[in-house]
């Protein structure tokens, strides 16, 4: 398969610690959401 | 077309600086959303009670349980299917623009199915979710996958595990937002039961939310490394320094090893997933128990959500285990205790060994989710990073066969037993002891797989999709 080669002279680029913060909360916030709610589901077999 | 260009591959090269660690996020981004398929049984009682408009009491022309069954396993075949057919064009077009792809087609299955449940007509409903839900699904679950062996060339094992974490988790998030809309739209009085409008804010909700992946995905240059990262020099006959191409892995003893390898795991795990609630409630009744000591449907509800936690670590975790205990160890202990455990299961059950019982079951469905989370790793170790993601495509066809085989043997054998007469935990022995036979097949076709042979592999230097090598 042919691909195009990609650029290795792309834009020198800094990621701040905000952003990264920032990136893992959007993700992170349902799924700890999600996880707290199916563990507490999971509590009423040990009631 | 300026929007079609954005898509393009060579508008997603990060430029040197660039923190790795901001992919995962747009890999979990795509996983938590097409996850949700794991959480379509919320759907099932309102789906099969539109007309009566009483879950407790359809009418006669409702939808029956079977018939709402087939919406998931057309999902999963489409997901096996799609990934193995669009494995090559993702390789081509890269993760950004396959993303895109899978965020039109599970956002757009929502709408379409919701068109259907509002029409009454199944068959719009099989197209929507199903056909098209599923294509978005496959596309989904492989697109980030090869980007993040490339990101991640020291950690192939950590990375791989964090997005397919997310297929886990997507179910967790799925299923009480489903049930908080269906409530939300029924107190309305939007119809339906609330199932088509909450099938409308669905399909909305993933769209956007996949949109964080399309647009944070970033590929790595050709030429990058991560910072220190030195290969190892350690001889190991299992990490290739070759690519092979994804038409000649299909040639390769080591694919249909792998194929197998993944088809037991699943179909085993399957085992224990599909009959979870009934298990408990059965083995563990009042009958047995004493009167008011038995598990009750809450409780069984209890153990699957614990069951879905350690589907969910297991992903993370023995899929990190792997960088460390290389997969071909990994994939043995999978089997080889999946085995003893599978086997003990039936004699916890029947010694009335609850907590036992709970911890063995928890122990199987983490390796059940580490075998999904090891096998971009293990290929990747075997045939290279160049089309990677397209081999995993065509391997998930294993898991389009588990998700039909795995259901019908668990189904067949039960009722065998209980026409038979059995009860309790008597009544899945079979199940259980068939899994642990699988699991031998497992065993013995990871046992079997052995370097590719270097006639496979691509002559000369290839440009691997979308990073370096």
């Amino acid at each position: 398969m042919n691909q195009p080669p990609v650029s290795s002279s792309a834009a020198p680029e800094n990621s701040s610690g905000g952003a990264l913060f920032l990136a893992w909360a959007f993700v992170g916030i349902p799924l700890l959401w999600g996880v707290s709610q199916t563990f507490i589901k999971a509590l009423t077999l040990f009631q | 077309m300026a929007e079609a260009s954005l898509l393009d591959r060579s508008r997603t090269v990060a430029g040197p600086g660039y923190n790795r660690w901001l992919v995962p996020p747009a890999a979990l981004a795509i996983h938590l959303a097409i996850g949700q398929a794991y959480a379509f049984s919320v759907f099932k009682k309102p789906l099969g009670a539109l007309l009566s408009g009483n879950p407790e009491a359809p009418a006669p022309a409702d939808w029956t349980p079977a018939q709402l069954g087939v919406i998931f396993s057309i999902a999963i075949v489409l997901l096996g299917l799609s990934a193995a057919i669009f494995g090559k064009w993702l390789e081509r077009v890269g993760p950004r623009k396959a993303m895109m792809a899978s965020a039109l087609c599970f956002g757009g299955g929502f709408f379409i199915a919701a068109l259907g449940v509002h029409l009454h007509n199944l068959w719009i409903v099989y197209f929507g979710y199903g056909f098209v839900g599923g294509i978005g699904l496959g596309i989904g679950y492989i697109s980030p996958v090869s980007t993040l062996i490339k990101w991640f060339p020291d950690r192939r094992g950590v990375a791989t595990g964090m997005a397919i974490m997310g297929f886990g988790g997507g179910a967790m998030i799925a299923s009480p937002m489903s049930v908080a809309l269906m409530d939300y739209f029924k107190a309305s009085g939007t119809g339906t039961l609330g199932v088509a409008a909450t099938f409308l804010t669905l399909g909305v909700i993933y769209l956007l939310f996949m949109q964080f992946g399309v647009w944070t995905i970033r590929v790595p240059a050709d030429d990058w490394v991560p910072a220190g990262y030195v290969p190892s020099t350690q001889s190991n006959a299992l990490i290739t320094t070759g690519n092979v191409s994804a038409d000649n892995a299909l040639k390769t003893p080591q694919f249909w090893l792998l194929w197998v390898v993944l088809l037991t795991n699943v179909t085993a795990g399957i085992g224990v997933l599909e009959t979870a609630s009934p298990l408990i409630q059965d083995t563990f009744s009042d009958k047995y128990l004493g009167a008011g000591r038995g598990v009750t449907a809450a409780a069984a509800a209890g153990f699957v959500g614990l069951l879905s936690l350690f589907n969910l670590l297991g992903r993370f975790f023995w899929s990190s285990a792997s960088d460390k205990l290389g997969r071909k160890t990994t994939y043995a202990i999978y089997f080889g205790l999946g085995i003893v455990l599978y086997a003990l299961i039936p004699t916890l059950g029947s010694g009335l060994q609850l907590t036992l019982y709970v911890v063995v079951a928890c122990v199987i469905i983490s390796m059940y989710g580490g075998g999904f989370a090891t096998i971009p790793a293990y290929l990747s170790d075997l045939f290279g990073k160049y089309q990677v993601g397209a081999i995993h495509g065509r391997l998930l066809t294993a898991w389009s066969t588990a998700g039909v085989l795995g259901p019908l043997i668990v189904n067949f054998l039960h009722e065998s037993r209980k026409a038979a007469g059995f009860t309790g935990a008597a009544a899945y022995e079979t199940v259980f002891y068939t899994m642990a036979g699988l699991l031998v097949v497992g065993l013995l076709a990871n046992f079997a797989v052995t370097a590719v042979n270097a006639r496979y592999n691509e002559k000369g230097p290839v440009q691997a999709e979308p990073g370096g090598h």
